[in-house]
């Protein structure tokens, strides 16, 4: 840009060269600044991470994953009488199967209203705005829904069931918006050819739409459950146990073990809740413990889901 | 298909039948509206009860807050404060982190770099509130503690801190979202004038999305408000009037826990307090989400 040296006095372009040097320095520490700001999301999901692995560095053991939790600490280490997270990992592990039981039949029953039945009425989008609202309501207040409906009105008391069912309408709204996507992505020509050789709105649902979104269906809920499982604030509130003992399960039929729906149970957010308060600082690595195995689980949801998602989408 | 027959939809035993499957499904979709009206029922009946007992004005007025320990006293303005110190305090980290990663994103990063960064910073969102509690209290609070040797094992500002760094990707996500919408009609026009590309993201593409952006940040204020977990175990349970963030406080949500952990009987003052907190809370969301909405229609530029 610099222009040939003039003997003239004044230059007319004198004072771009350093206009343009100026810009250029801005340019330079604004986009420094951009770039740094990045890494600070990055840097701090590092520290994160590398944060719980430390304290739990050597807590992990078999004994952690199949025994019950213990006040004293030294049964957590490996050579104690052995404690851990397997009655919280249990209740984990039935209350999500349960919220998914729920949530697939009335989250994909509302997308397929929604997406094949409703009219273009003020009444659907009274129902979309409704969705989209409840998804901006925070968990503890579906935790006080499920205390003063499912624990008390319905008489479940503290238990798993009313648990579930608090989880369920908690993400039924991630539940539905992600499966009215998934309806939506299959194309119309199917539907007319099946209604053109005479099939019902309901075969044409069972038939043609169902099967063929099945797999984005699956990968949104998935995500959602995987949502659900790190949830604590309205299990609290619902009365999930801080501690339970044993696995929320009792003896059925021929002495086998059948889950227990209606009574008490721990899962593990709230179980790591509970030892990340104690004052005792060995707690600190218990609780990390509790972490990686949480965040074990939610990992294998969600490669389970991307997986589903990938070996479709080829297709 | 099993069959071609063309008379069977919409008459006789068909007929009815789906006629039912359609009102099976209009049943689940109902639910989601019946959600919404059992936890305004919920809410309005708990906290028509406390304020039965409790005169609305002391609750709003008075910063004195003991319901469930005598001498009883229900002043609510320092959960309100506490919720209000994490707000700005993430607030503060979240807003100007998450808009300038959105710009790095939307304006400089190439296609691989964004496909690869985005997630990475959305993995942060889905992380359980629980852990980043546990992160503030053996990271972040050792951390601050060093610095500054009089923090208490509990502060806001650990919670506030840990509260931005989670609602960072939602500013950067949303914002980038609405940055990226923007014609490239527009850069290249202000390229043409001589624009650089620092002038370019500041004064072309930053302003042509403000309603985007302004978007993410309420939503992202409205997180922060509900966050319950990280602050409960970060800031503590405390109500404290404070401008000091070193000191421990209580949020509203830091409440609600308190009274669900402990063994407060059912119809007592205690357990009515959690629904007039509860709706608080959820007025406040609520109107911020409804803002979010608004400022979202009500500014959206329209680009062909």
């Amino acid at each position: 840009m610099s222009e040939e040296p003039s003997t003239e006095p004044a230059d007319p372009f004198a004072g771009i060269a350093d206009d343009v040097h100026r810009k250029r320095l801005i340019g330079q520490v604004f986009v420094a600044i951009c770039l740094a700001s990045t890494l600070v999301g990055i840097v701090a999901l590092v520290a994160l991470v590398a944060d719980v692995l430390y304290e739990s560095w050597g807590w992990v053991t078999w004994e952690f994953l199949s025994y019950p939790p213990s006040r004293f600490v030294e049964n957590y280490l490996p050579g104690g009488r052995g404690a851990g997270i397997y009655p919280a990992l249990i209740g984990s592990i039935l209350l999500i199967v349960l919220t998914a039981v729920f949530t697939l039949f009335l989250g994909v029953g509302a997308a397929i209203y929604l997406e094949e039945y409703a009219a273009d009425s003020w009444l659907t989008s009274f129902i979309e705005a409704n969705i989209a609202n409840l998804a901006g309501v925070p968990s503890i207040v579906y935790g006080l829904l499920g205390l003063a409906l499912f624990v008390r009105a319905a008489g479940l008391g503290s238990s798993l069931l009313a648990g579930a069912l608090t989880l369920t309408l908690l993400i039924l709204p991630i539940v539905i918006v992600s499966a009215q996507e998934a309806i939506r992505a299959v194309p119309d020509s199917q539907r007319r050819a099946a209604y053109g050789v005479g099939a019902t709105d309901w075969e044409v649902i069972r038939d043609i739409v169902l099967p063929a979104s099945m797999p984005g269906i699956m990968t949104g809920t998935i995500l959602a459950l995987s949502r659900a499982i790190g949830e604590t604030a309205p299990i609290l509130m619902v009365g999930a146990a801080t501690s339970m003992f044993v696995a929320p399960v009792r003896d059925g039929p021929l002495g086998l073990p059948v889950p227990d729906f209606l009574g008490p149970f721990a899962a593990m957010p709230m179980q790591i809740f509970d030892w990340a308060r104690l004052p005792q600082a060995d707690f600190q690595h218990v609780a990390a413990a509790g972490i990686v195995v949480l965040l074990a689980v939610l990992l294998g949801m969600n490669a389970t889901a991307i997986y589903i998602r990938n070996r479709y989408e080829r297709q | 298909m099993s069959s071609v027959d063309l008379t069977r939809a919409g008459s006789g035993i068909d007929g009815t039948k789906n006629r039912l499957i359609r009102y099976v499904f209009f049943a689940c979709a109902a639910v989601t509206v019946l959600t919404t009206a059992g936890i305004i029922v919920v809410l309005v009946e708990g906290a028509v009860a406390f304020f039965r007992e409790v005169s609305i004005v002391e609750f709003f007025t008075t910063a004195d807050w003991s319901p469930i320990i005598r001498p009883r006293s229900y002043g609510v303005l320092p959960l309100i404060w506490g919720t209000m110190l994490i707000v700005v305090g993430s607030a503060v980290i979240a807003i100007p982190v998450g808009t300038a990663t959105a710009v790095y994103l939307a304006e400089y990063a190439d296609r691989r770099v964004r496909k690869v960064v985005k997630p990475t910073l959305e993995v942060l969102a889905g992380i359980p509130t629980i852990v980043y509690g546990f992160f503030a209290l053996s990271f972040i609070t050792p951390l601050l503690q060093r610095f500054f040797p009089e923090t208490g094992t509990f502060n806001a500002a650990a919670g506030a801190i840990v509260v931005g760094v989670m609602v960072i990707p939602m500013v950067s996500s949303l914002s980038e979202d609405a940055m990226s919408a923007v014609p490239d009609e527009l850069r290249q026009a202000a390229y043409g004038l001589g624009a650089t590309k620092y002038e370019v993201s500041t004064d072309v593409v930053i302003p042509a999305s403000v309603s985007g952006i302004t978007a993410a940040y309420i939503l992202a204020i409205s997180r922060a408000i509900g966050e319950t977990m990280a602050v409960t175990l970060a800031a503590g349970m405390h109500p404290n009037v404070t401008f000091n963030p070193l000191e421990p406080i209580q949020t509203m949500t830091a409440y609600m826990v308190q009274v669900g952990i402990s063994d407060v009987s059912v119809g007592s003052i205690g357990y009515q307090s959690l629904f007039a907190v509860g709706i608080t809370l959820f007025a406040m969301t609520l109107s911020m989400n409804l803002l979010s909405l608004w400022v979202k229609s009500r500014f959206r530029e329209e680009y062909q």
